[in-house]
């Protein structure tokens, strides 16, 4: 996924001015066409109202919900949790990659292990974890981490590999040891790559500890998305659906964003 | 890649029992109130395969996860060729298509319940709609890589666009589209167990989200790691034909 992301960078760059400004044109068409098309299934009664309100109704609903701060207590826990496990994710991931990097015997034996690890269900390990922790904010961090980590772990590992070796000698020539070579050389190298990788560990975090949350919690964002949904509250669940995807979407493109700006200051095309 | 082929059968076998040695301390370290050994888990997978539920469980689960995987593949394949042959579509669509991949998909779950109903078409559309996006993708980096040179060969030839797709770019794109099948396959699969988790009353997913809230170690653990048996010999076969592809 993440060379399909740098190729998109690089046609972005390639194109011209006028070009980026008729594709947003293009972009916001295609989104205000959507949004429309919804809300006349919506009004036609073609999409009912118990399975979707219009629009304009999760908005209002959205902006009510913001304005009365009813949900602040879960939206700040459901956040707090992705966040950390997207913090420890990341740390950690990033930590094995480097390492993992010099070894490459242990990373042939792993990589089988990388490429099927996305097809285990891992929140079959949630209960498991609860019994071990408790039922609190420890077990869904910790989906949320098993989920990202391995991302980040084979993302990192990716950047590495094209690091030039002439960047590697050039640290051996200035005598730097393994962990500086990493810190100053290799690592920055590859920021690029660690950004993806930061774009997948936040992704991978916001589904585990929602996706744990749905199953057994009590409290959260997914918890009160699932209450709502078995007291077919559509005023309080599609708001709260809206919200998480807006934030991960707006995570996902300030990220993208700073992956542009690196790779255009870099004068990459 | 190259040094990749060195002795992977050893690799594969110090993988398996280093992941069940781990498996076994984890066993001797958590205990009984949370885990089964891998020798329980086992003789409890096979005293369940003796039952027939467990088999109707399983062929919908497999028969769910062909038709999303088939749905996946076929729309993945449609809007990536669309998008692929058209510049300006193409590059306006795929960092909205990224955009739509990054989301929690798991999110969308109530949504889909409430428009599909609780059954098959639920999981269906789960299992598809964690498929479709990254098969789009990769097909459509693979139409806008394949060398422009076969492309100008078609036009000279004056091949009509049907042909140009059949006799050129997809034949050209097969290894690339080979690849997004292999992701769309694994995500296509977990998607359709999370759909049957959350949204159906059958199905190795639901016999998981049964064990979870009875709180039945022995099924959780076997249907677990029946699914990654499953999901990692597949895709072990897949990575197989897709670096044949790439290097044959």
């Amino acid at each position: 996924m993440e060379d399909i992301a740098r190729r998109i960078l690089k046609d972005d760059g390639a194109n011209g001015q006028q070009h980026m400004s008729r594709l947003r044109l293009y972009q916001l068409a295609i989104i205000a066409g959507f949004i429309l098309l919804l809300e006349a299934l919506c009004l036609a009664a073609v999409i009912d109202k118990i399975t979707m309100p219009p629009p304009h109704i999760i908005a209002r609903d959205l902006v009510r919900m913001v304005a009365d701060g009813r949900y602040f207590g879960d939206i700040g826990k459901s956040l707090a949790n992705v966040l950390l496990a997207f913090a420890t994710a990341y740390v950690l991931g990033v930590a094995t990659g480097t390492i993992l990097h010099g070894y490459r015997t242990a990373r042939d034996i792993l990589d089988p292990l990388f490429a099927t690890y996305y097809a285990i269900p891992v929140f079959a390990f949630y209960p498991l974890f609860i019994v071990i922790f408790g039922l609190g904010d420890g077990p869904q961090v910790l989906i949320g981490i098993l989920l990202a980590v391995v991302a980040v772990i084979v993302t990192t590992l990716n950047g590495l590999d094209r690091v030039p070796p002439v960047l590697k000698k050039t640290a051996r020539i200035n005598g730097l040891n393994p962990l500086q070579t990493a810190l100053r050389v290799t690592l920055p190298f590859c920021a690029p790559y660690l950004l993806t990788a930061a774009k997948l560990a936040l992704a991978y975090a916001f589904i585990g500890v929602i996706g744990s949350e749905f199953i057994m919690a009590r409290a959260g964002m997914g918890y009160e998305i699932s209450y709502a949904y078995t007291n077919f509250d559509n005023a309080t669940m599609y708001p709260l659906i809206l919200m998480i995807l807006l934030l991960s979407i707006a995570a996902n493109s300030l990220l993208s964003y700073w992956e542009r700006v690196l790779l255009a200051r870099r004068g990459q095309k | 890649m190259e040094k990749e082929e060195r002795a992977p059968l050893r690799n594969t076998v110090i993988l398996i029992v280093g992941l069940f040695l781990f498996w076994q301390l984890a066993y001797l370290v958590v205990g009984d109130v949370a885990l089964r050994s891998p020798w329980q888990t086992m003789r409890f997978l096979g005293a369940l395969m003796q039952t027939d539920v467990f088999w109707l469980h399983l062929a919908d689960t497999l028969k769910a996860f062909a038709v999303a995987l088939a749905i996946a593949v076929a729309l993945g394949l449609l809007i990536g060729f669309a998008l692929g042959l058209h510049r300006l579509s193409g590059d306006a669509m795929e960092p909205m298509l990224v955009a739509l991949y990054s989301i929690p998909k798991i999110t969308l779950y109530p949504i889909i319940l409430l428009a599909f109903g609780v059954g098959i078409s639920a999981k269906i559309a789960f299992g598809a709609i964690h498929g479709i996006i990254p098969v789009a993708l990769i097909t459509l980096s693979a139409i806008r890589t394949i060398k422009p040179i076969l492309i100008k060969t078609g036009r000279v030839l004056k091949l009509s666009p049907t042909v140009m797709v059949r006799a050129i770019l997809f034949p050209a794109a097969v290894p690339e589209i080979f690849t997004g099948i292999r992701v769309g396959f694994s995500l296509t699969l977990i998607g359709t167990v999370l759909g049957e988790m959350f949204a159906a009353q059958r199905g190795l997913g639901y016999l998981l989200m049964n064990a979870i809230s009875l709180y039945n170690i022995d099924l959780i653990m076997s249907v677990t790691f029946l699914l990654v048996v499953l999901a990692a010999s597949v895709n072990a076969l897949l990575l197989a034909v897709d670096r044949r592809l790439h290097h044959g």
